[in-house]
């Protein structure tokens, strides 16, 4: 991820080089009008993210994580959001692409897992029928070797006697089993990038290990990339390479994962790492959470949208209180979005965090 | 924070000793029928013969996967479930087969918070109502009115109390749970059960909620039986933990020798299993990869019900059940060749890949 350091920050003009990453988000905005407001689900987000490599994005409820993800796939188009910014997905645009351009993208170039695969999967069709209907959109086969595919894609998932359940319908499959039939079908026409949108979430720890380690083996066979949302700071520092926190629409720090985890810079980042019990670390006797709640996004907070909730907001007043924090590098390949000056993050990181984790 | 004016019950002398929760042989088999006639064909055997007792003070910890019996478990303890089998001695009372009308009072002193905080509460009534259904139900009488005993609780939880009008939609998931969280202490109970209480949560609204059961805790002297999937959240909380697996206790001892030195094969799958937030631990994990899913509890496999998925089995897994055995101070696990006894403590070694034996 190193980008020249004006490329970070989230007002540069967005079409004066050519893309060189296979994804390259740029100022990225979703707004939905509704009769209360302007929900800013997304407010400017800029990554990039290379085949074969894992990008974890972090953050929870009303982060915008989720939207940004359906973003990207062009789900939001010809809704009501509106959507600027840029999209490169290997050189080519997709925010101005048209609606139609952009679905013969789906599924073939980019494909996404879901969180709830219960939901996600259609109840009244068998797995093996919406495998074949995903690969023979995309595919001039016949039907016979499309079905050849799914059960061949039913089997590298590790769906036991693939023949016999590729006719069985979602609500015959356990948890972990529909959710390795939603990668089978998310991954049938060999996609470059996956989005898998808190894949785990809904399973039971030793199946999350088990779909954790099918994504890595699956990432390593096709050379995908591969963006997972998530709010488990423990799946993240399993699967991915870098690390995006989001708060409020926006990214507060980015980085590489052993960056991010090592010598984290933004308050938020300290505050998901502080609040977590670990099985690697010795029991604390208090958790130290982030107090408040995320704020809604009609109403995001003036300035810094995290200064309601900053323990070290004092320290960079008045300006967290009125002016967006840009996102700037620190170290390289690590920036974050904070006013707090970088001496006096890394000293409270190294006397104040860090010593609780 | 004011307490509310629930007078307290006289403090037993001896009650100090027995354990407040006793359960033997408990079990829960829901019946499959079949027919017009609805003759039993079958039987889900959601908990089959689980023994563990929580003394006063305490927090014990019910961990398992999906299909275990851990929720069927706390539903049994408090009394919104009826046994099948075996006995539930609460405070030196057997309650697991008293009727509605009897267990109505005892229903002050075992309360539960549930796992979701959106269908957990009435989305009809007010907080204040909701919070005050308890008095009201249970004709309880306070010194300054029950408004006043509400508000009391909603500021205990860390609510504001001059939200008693409003409704549970106005409210965010955490602040639900706390909802749920007053609900359950109005009457001052002695037990709670919370099953699951903070997986609906986001994770920094998580440790909030942990921390207030934690506080509650000391302050009122409370006992619980915190039933979770979330081994983080249990070791955190927990004094003692029990791990099930398909209606069984596999293992159970105090928390700090059940996380450290586990004895049950599946207690140390589980515990491998965790992703942690340490990317150096990344490439040097040794993770226990189970296969496959776990059995039905309808057809559960004879004598250890893990033999099937168990890197360890062995012929004797497959037709001797073994028994709950203590292998350490304090510490029980069933397992015929057990992990950790001898062996020295559990420490991350290089990656490994285990199928079950055949």
């Amino acid at each position: 991820m190193n980008r020249p350091v004006e490329q970070w920050a989230s007002m540069v003009p967005v079409d004066d080089y050519a893309p060189t990453a296979f994804l390259d988000v740029r100022d990225l905005r979703i707004h939905f009008p509704t009769d209360d407001g302007l929900v800013k689900s997304v407010d400017g987000l800029s990554f990039t993210l290379e085949r074969g490599r894992t990008l974890g994005i972090v953050g929870e409820s009303g982060s915008g994580k989720s939207v940004t993800s359906l973003g990207i796939l062009g789900l939001h188009k010809g809704q009501h959001a509106r959507v600027s910014g840029q999209v490169w997905l290997d050189g080519e645009e997709l925010v101005a692409a048209s609606p139609e351009h952009v679905r013969r993208l789906r599924g073939k170039k980019m494909a996404m897992i879901f969180q709830d695969p219960l939901s996600a999967l259609h109840p009244f069709y068998s797995i093996g029928d919406q495998i074949v209907e995903a690969y023979r959109v995309h595919n001039e086969v016949s039907k016979k070797q499309a079905r050849t595919h799914a059960i061949d894609m039913l089997g590298r998932v590790g769906i036991p006697r693939p023949s016999e359940r590729v006719d069985d319908y979602p609500h015959q499959f356990s948890g972990g089993m529909r959710q390795r039939a939603m990668i089978a079908m998310a991954l049938s026409c060999d996609p470059e990038l996956l989005i898998a949108d808190e894949p785990t979430t809904a399973l039971d720890v030793t199946v999350q290990a088990q779909i954790l380690d099918l994504v890595r083996d699956l990432q390593a066979e096709f050379n995908s990339a591969v963006m997972i949302i998530t709010h488990d700071l423990g799946v993240v520092a399993e699967l991915a390479d870098d690390i995006l926190v989001m708060y409020a629409g926006k990214a507060v720090e980015q980085g590489s994962a052993r960056e991010v985890f090592t010598a984290a810079e933004h308050p938020y980042t300290w505050g998901l790492l502080s609040s977590m019990p670990r099985l690697d670390r010795d029991r604390q006797d208090r958790l130290v959470p982030i107090a408040g709640s995320p704020p809604s996004l009609i109403n995001v907070p003036e300035g810094c949208a995290f200064h309601p909730r900053c323990r070290f907001c004092e320290l960079s007043a008045p300006l967290s209180l009125t002016e967006v924090p840009v996102m700037t590098e620190t170290t390289p390949g690590h920036g974050v979005a904070c006013h707090l000056e970088p001496a006096q993050r890394r000293r409270l990181w190294t006397e104040e965090v860090q010593p609780l984790l | 924070m004011t307490v509310s004016d629930v007078s307290p019950r006289p403090a037993d002398a001896g009650a100090a000793q027995t354990p407040l929760l006793e359960v033997t042989g408990l079990t829960k088999h829901f019946p499959i029928t079949r027919g017009v006639r609805r003759r039993q064909v079958g039987a889900v055997k959601a908990v089959d013969g689980i023994d563990f007792t929580v003394a006063r003070g305490e927090t014990l910890g019910l961990v398992g996967e999906s299909g275990c019996g851990k929720t069927t478990t706390g539903r049994m303890l408090t009394r919104l479930e009826e046994p099948t089998g075996g006995r539930i001695i609460f405070d030196g009372r057997d309650i697991t087969h008293l009727s509605t009308a009897r267990m109505r009072p005892l229903r002050r002193e075992v309360q539960m918070v549930f796992q979701d905080p959106y269908s957990s509460l009435n989305p009809r009534h007010t907080v204040g109502t909701i919070v005050g259904a308890p008095f009201r139900l249970q004709k309880v009488q306070t010194e300054h009115g029950t408004k006043r005993a509400v508000q009391d609780l909603l500021e205990l939880v860390g609510l504001n109390p001059e939200h008693y009008n409003r409704y549970p939609h106005e409210f965010s998931g955490g602040q639900r749970q706390r909802i749920g969280i007053a609900r359950a202490l109005a009457l001052r109970p002695k037990l709670i059960v919370a099953d699951e209480p903070v997986s609906a949560l986001d994770v920094s609204i998580q440790a909030q909620v942990i921390n207030l059961l934690e506080d509650l805790q000391g302050e009122f002297g409370l006992t619980y039986v915190v039933i979770a999937h979330d081994l983080s959240v249990v070791r955190h909380i927990a004094d003692r933990v029990a791990v099930m697996y398909l209606g069984h206790i596999v293992e159970i001892g105090p928390r700090q020798g059940v996380y450290e030195r586990p004895q049950h094969p599946y207690t140390v799958a589980l515990l491998s299993a965790v992703p942690v937030p340490d990317v150096t631990r990344r490439d040097n994990r040794e993770r226990i990869r189970l296969q496959g899913d776990p059995p039905s509890p309808i057809d559960p496999p004879p004598a250890c019900p893990f033999h099937t998925r168990c890197w360890k089995a062995q012929e004797v897994c497959r037709t001797v059940t073994p028994p709950l055995v203590e292998m350490a101070p304090g510490q029980r696990a069933a397992c015929h060749f057990p992990e950790n006894a001898p062996d020295g403590p559990y420490e991350p070694g290089t990656d490994s890949i285990v199928a079950p034996a055949s």
